[in-house]
């Protein structure tokens, strides 16, 4: 009779057990989560240590991608950055010419349009050549008529430039349509090379947090040995022994992911005046713009997964190591 | 509650540390493991606490056979036993309170609970007053007490204690001893290794006599 009782009591207890044990699973999570955050406190020079290498090779490929998304900035609205001329066939009337004029510079996408006739041209030529009188030899005037045709802004994109081009051949009048722009083409590809150098950079720098991270774990554990033992020896589960070292790389992660922030937010910042400085003398009215909160977030992330991911990678191979013997 | 058929350790070395040994503890039951060092004590504790396997034969504690444990299922074993060092294996960066409420960290166990039950423990063992101390302050006796209050806190239905009185002096040997006998008053089945005859003799309980890795006695 009393054995009956006493089961049916554990049943209960096991009953309500069941939300008590669930509020304790996080309140234990709570607990490690700030107990690790005070552990690392509690060392400052050697956290330090830890997170400002953590910090610096996030700030690495973070920064050098800011300068990328700068550059970018600067180029798209480089004025007068492709310029086409269009050589005009022989023989065609003023008034035509004249009409094309206006027809191009109607276009969307044309900021605007100078037409240099031949003969202009051909003063030019004579003033500037030094071939001046014996171009007078000549019986008539060789050079066609030009529009020089400046693209607007937001066409000036290689594809939109390319597609222009191809209109502008298609014209009965045109004889030659030229576009100097190789160079920014090579200034493209070079850019394009830069931004696979920088995830090159990035995947290295984020395996050397990985090693950073689960360097600093290892010793840890080494350092906690006894701890761990005793720990096993009275029934703990290696989720619960690990439990504390995954929080101190996921501390160590999100601290250096903040101060990679820090480190770029201040380097901006001094380097801010000398680029309106450059800017200024170029007439440019640039700024150069920081990570925002979005490039903070990112950083917090990766510095968050990295560390994690090397804590878990040093307690997946150290703690296995150490047994009760 | 612990039972022996037959059980063989042979560490890889060649050398075996126990032949064939066989018993049974039945539950409640208070026994010494004696012998001389080396007789196998620490390997038959290790093999109850499940930090080792037998190489042949069976040991079966609380009704589960240790050479089939599942490597994840040994923590929920040492649960059920409260282990004692001669050593006391406590942490010296924590209170005595910590130190005591470890076990019951690691079930998880409610804030409340942990507090009433730890004190309950620790003023078994007669040190309520000491626990916001750090064990290093504490003297080697009442170390011993800290490591007993832990290995019951969780009211294990086993107790094994290595030399529990190893580096005590015989009066507070006693003490410690009529502690466990306490315990096993209320049917905790205790297995204490202890070289000291003289005391075990005295406490008037089941006696294993181990000799080079034999039982070669099991009786009073």
């Amino acid at each position: 009779m009393a054995e009956v009782h006493s089961k049916k009591k554990n049943n209960q207890i096991t009953h309500t057990s069941i939300k008590g044990k669930t509020i304790s699973y996080f309140i234990r999570h709570i607990q490690v989560f700030l107990f690790t955050l005070g552990t690392i406190c509690r060392s400052p020079f050697a956290s330090l240590m830890t997170t400002a290498v953590i910090g610096i090779a996030l700030a690495l490929p973070a920064g050098l991608h800011l300068i990328l998304k700068n550059f970018e900035a600067v180029t798209a609205n480089w004025d007068g950055a492709a310029q086409i001329s269009l050589f005009l066939k022989k023989d065609i009337s003023e008034e035509k010419v004249q009409k094309l004029t206006t027809d191009i510079a109607a276009m969307d996408e044309i900021e605007n349009v100078s037409y240099i006739s031949a003969d202009m041209a051909m003063e030019e030529f004579k003033k500037h050549s030094g071939f001046g009188s014996s171009l007078d030899a000549l019986d008539n005037n060789p050079l066609p008529d030009v529009l020089v045709i400046k693209p607007a802004i937001h066409s000036s994109s290689p594809e939109k430039i390319q597609r222009l081009m191809a209109k502008f051949r298609k014209n009965g009048m045109v004889d030659i349509a030229q576009l100097d722009m190789e160079w920014i083409k090579r200034l493209y590809s070079i850019m394009d090379v830069v931004r696979d150098g920088i995830w090159i950079a990035a995947a290295l720098l984020a395996v050397a947090v990985l090693l950073v991270v689960g360097n600093t774990i290892r010793l840890d554990i080494q350092n906690k040995k006894e701890e761990i033992l005793i720990n096993k020896l009275i029934g703990a589960t290696d989720v619960f022994i690990r439990r504390p070292f995954l929080y101190t790389g996921f501390w160590y992660g999100i601290i250096g992911g903040a101060i990679a922030f820090t480190l770029i937010t201040v380097s901006i910042f001094i380097l801010s005046d000398s680029i309106n400085n450059l800017s200024g003398l170029y007439g440019s009215s640039f700024t150069i713009s920081g990570l925002g909160i979005s490039g903070l977030f990112i950083l917090l992330i990766t510095g968050l997964g990295l560390g994690l991911s090397g804590s878990w990678i040093a307690v997946g191979r150290h703690l296995k190591q150490i047994e009760p013997s | 509650m612990i039972q022996f058929d037959n059980a063989t350790k042979r560490y890889n070395e060649g050398y075996e540390a126990l032949s064939q040994v066989s018993f049974h503890i039945n539950p409640g039951e208070m026994v010494f493991l004696t012998g001389h060092s080396g007789a196998g004590k620490s390997t038959l504790l290790k093999l109850v606490a499940c930090i080792e396997k037998p190489t042949r034969g069976q040991v079966i504690v609380n009704g589960v056979n240790i050479g089939r444990l599942w490597k994840r299922s040994i923590p929920y074993l040492r649960r059920k036993i409260g282990i004692i060092f001669q050593n006391h294996q406590l942490l010296n960066d924590r209170t005595v309170f910590d130190n005591v409420a470890l076990p019951m960290i690691i079930q998880g166990v409610s804030h409340k609970e942990v507090g009433r039950r730890v004190r309950a423990a620790l003023d078994k063992v007669g040190l309520l007053s000491k626990e916001k101390l750090y064990p290093i302050t504490l003297s080697g006796g009442e170390q011993q007490r800290v490591g007993i209050a832990r290995a019951i806190v969780n009211k294990p239905p086993i107790i094994l204690a290595d030399e529990p009185t190893g580096n005590l002096d015989p009066d507070l040997s006693k003490e410690i001893m009529e502690l466990f006998q306490i315990f096993n008053q209320v049917g905790v089945s205790i297995l204490i290794a202890s070289h000291d005859i003289d005391l075990i003799t005295k406490m008037n309980h089941r006696i294993l006599t181990l000799e080079a890795g034999k039982l070669i006695r099991d009786g009073k």
